[in-house]
């Protein structure tokens, strides 16, 4: 073994040392190759996901029915944004620039949650984002608060703090529109039957067909099993459903004997298919995201210039 | 309508409409803190807007702040029209932003000596938030102004579109005058000479030039709008005008 | 860093202080292309909340750090230096205000 390997090996043992011993990494610590690249991968992700999730609650901000309503959803989507910006620049403390995770987007290289490729129809799904897809995320980041590295959970942490207002407002948008009229009752039904699965697919993949996360769970970067957090979402979610009077869209759903619910087969085709570019709203989504930063682009530009004339007339 | 109501509308109802264009550019800033820094503009026109329909609800004794912005007919809004303009860049934007809060600015300075109680608060509230507002603004401005030779030709088609709406924010309506006379409205002819002196120190910086003052043109006040506000309120205003039973 | 031809700015780093008095403390990062901008973004991502009052924004760049070789003998020897800590000492019962 040459002396180049036993240094390696010796720095691979300090780490895992410090993942058993709950020990947070840090950008300047030895890390494995497959570790910062499974961060990247996850970390832009994620991002992506906050960022592109603007898109589908923006579709209503100029039609919110009431002034509280529209700022609490104006908010709430400048929340999502910081909230990208918070990821993006733990990202970025492994060495990847924003740029460049921009540019991966726009070429197809990296993904986003795929839940953000379905349409928002009516003003339910307002409410029925805030309640389920919010619900399933903030189930999978308060998990993530204790990830091995550190800047990721710094950022998890305060997102965590931001987004417990997030899926109040959307369980809020549903019971008010239970309480209301006939048309309020049937869109509040219709965006619930349209937004469950989704929801339930935000979780990823079955434990048994999802290849990346047992490293993941091992190096401790994610902390719980898709289908673990799957469940915990569901076992707190069907009550509230019930408690306003909705149906969740599942003939197949059973109350076990421990409280529990078994949820019928998720249609994982369907899941498949918007990963891959399929969706409904796939193509929008990333043209918008495209549109809006080639826009930007003069607008960047001058304010580099301008801070380069500024430089060298020695002011400013 | 009362002189006041009016006046009070006519505040209001800028910081609505202006707040309805800023939030539709939500997820279309040319980068992510941009796209915060503006959502921040546009919810505090929105709570602007918003304590004035409640305190004029609360003053009649009938009715909601909501009522005031989702009930209301075109002809009943009373926001200069500038701030329904649409805007095909950032430019656009920035530029009408500037010259509304650099209005707001020196409005609100002078309406905190106001008698009316109840704007003289609103306007010490809302020149911390357009302090902070009209320092953004001004050094986008100056950043497009005197940056790429693309950004400053934008800024120049920018300039020459609002401007023709710029008149329309110092020509007083009677509102205004009813109200100078009463001590409670500033005297929009001072807030002009005030906004003319910022235009033309941020222009100097962005090495702009102050176009020749264009004659007013537009009505807003009277409720008389540009062909856009129509479209504006059809949007804002759709779920309540096709569902008017339903509690949202 | 991998970069690209498109720009987002300089990465600044943002200190919050949340009360006048008080240190200030690293809150996050943020883009921006000159100062100025750089205290607005920090304003408008991380004080949404009233979080504080006072804002430092500092270059990235400009921010000197210990190498991870450097850590083990920067900071490490101050653990053994226990007497630097007022638990070190012993004191006779009852002694007040100490």
């Amino acid at each position: 073994m040459t002396v180049q390997a036993v240094i390696e090996q010796e720095k691979l043992a300090q780490f895992e040392a410090k993942i058993e011993n709950e020990i947070k990494i840090e950008p300047n610590d030895w890390m494995p190759e497959d570790y910062r690249k499974h961060l990247i991968r996850q970390i832009s992700q994620h991002a992506h996901s906050e960022v592109i999730g603007m898109q589908p609650e923006g579709n209503w901000i100029t039609r919110a029915p009431s002034l509280r309503s529209k700022k609490i959803l104006l908010a709430k989507i400048q929340d999502e944004g910081g909230h990208g910006l918070y990821l993006y620049a733990a990202a970025e403390t492994l060495g990847v620039s924003r740029e460049q995770f921009i540019s991966w987007l726009h070429e197809g290289k990296a993904k986003y949650a795929s839940v953000f490729n379905y349409p928002t129809l009516n003003w339910a799904d307002i409410g029925a984002i805030g309640w389920l897809v919010d619900g399933a995320a903030i189930t999978n980041q308060v998990s993530l608060q204790r990830t091995s590295y550190g800047p990721y959970s710094r950022a998890m942490v305060r997102i965590c703090k931001e987004e417990s207002f997030h899926q109040r407002q959307g369980y809020e948008i549903m019971w008010r529109m239970m309480e209301g009229t006939k048309d309020q009752q049937r869109m509040a039904q219709d965006a619930l039957n349209r937004w469950w699965w989704p929801s339930l697919m935000m979780f990823g993949p079955h434990d048994t067909d999802s290849p990346r996360s047992e490293k993941a769970i091992q190096w401790k970067i994610k902390r719980e099993s898709n289908d673990r957090l799957r469940e915990k979402f569901i076992n707190k979610t069907i009550p509230q459903a019930e408690l306003i009077g909705l149906k969740v869209p599942d003939p197949e759903l059973r109350l076990n004997e421990d409280g529990t619910y078994q949820h019928g087969d998720i249609n994982w085709d369907e899941f498949y298919a918007v990963i891959n570019g399929n969706g409904p709203c796939n193509k929008q989504r990333l043209q918008h995201h495209i549109k809006a930063h080639q826009d930007g682009a003069w607008v960047r530009e001058t304010a580099a210039i301008h801070q380069q004339k500024m430089n060298n007339h020695g002011k400013h | 309508m009362e002189h006041k109501e009016k006046f009070y509308l006519q505040i209001a109802d800028n910081a609505l409409i202006l707040s309805h264009r800023l939030s539709e550019y939500c997820s279309n800033a040319p980068f992510l803190e941009e796209d915060l820094a503006n959502t921040n503009v546009a919810l505090d026109l929105i709570g602007l807007a918003e304590s004035v329909y409640t305190e004029l609800a609360s003053q009649k004794g009938t009715g909601t702040a909501d009522d005031y912005a989702y009930r209301r007919t075109e002809e009943q809004f009373f926001n200069c029209t500038m701030t329904e303009l649409d805007y095909p860049d950032f430019a656009h934007l920035m530029v009408r932003q500037f010259f509304m809060d650099n209005f707001h600015f020196h409005f609100f300075s002078e309406l905190v000596h106001s008698k009316d109680e109840f704007l003289s608060a609103l306007a010490l509230k809302s020149i911390k938030e357009v302090t902070y507002h009209l320092r953004r603004s001004s050094e986008w401005i100056i950043r497009m102004g005197d940056g790429t030779e693309e950004a400053h030709q934008r800024m120049i088609a920018a300039i020459e579109r609002m401007w023709s709406h710029h008149e329309e924010l110092f020509t007083p309506s009677e509102a205004d005058l009813e109200m100078l006379n009463n001590n409670v409205a500033p005297n929009l002819s001072r807030i002009k000479e005030l906004c003319m002196q910022k235009v033309q120190e941020i222009f100097y910086f962005a090495k702009l030039a102050v176009p020749e003052t264009i004659p007013n043109a537009y009505q807003g006040k009277k409720g008389i709008h540009t062909e856009q506000m129509g479209h504006i309120l059809s949007e804002m205003q759709f779920l309540p005008g096709k569902y008017p039973e339903a509690v949202w | 860093m991998e970069s690209t031809n498109d720009q987002q700015g300089e990465l600044y780093e943002v200190f919050i202080q949340s009360k006048p008095g008080q240190s200030f403390k690293h809150a996050g990062s943020v883009h921006a292309f000159d100062k100025n901008m750089a205290l607005q973004n920090a304003r408008d991502t991380y004080t949404r909340r009233n979080e504080g009052t006072g804002i430092w924004v500092v270059p990235s760049k400009e921010i000197t750090a210990l190498s991870l070789e450097e850590q083990a003998y920067f900071v490490e020897p101050s653990t053994d230096k226990i007497y630097r800590h007022p638990t070190f000492y012993n004191l006779p019962e009852g002694v007040k205000n100490m």
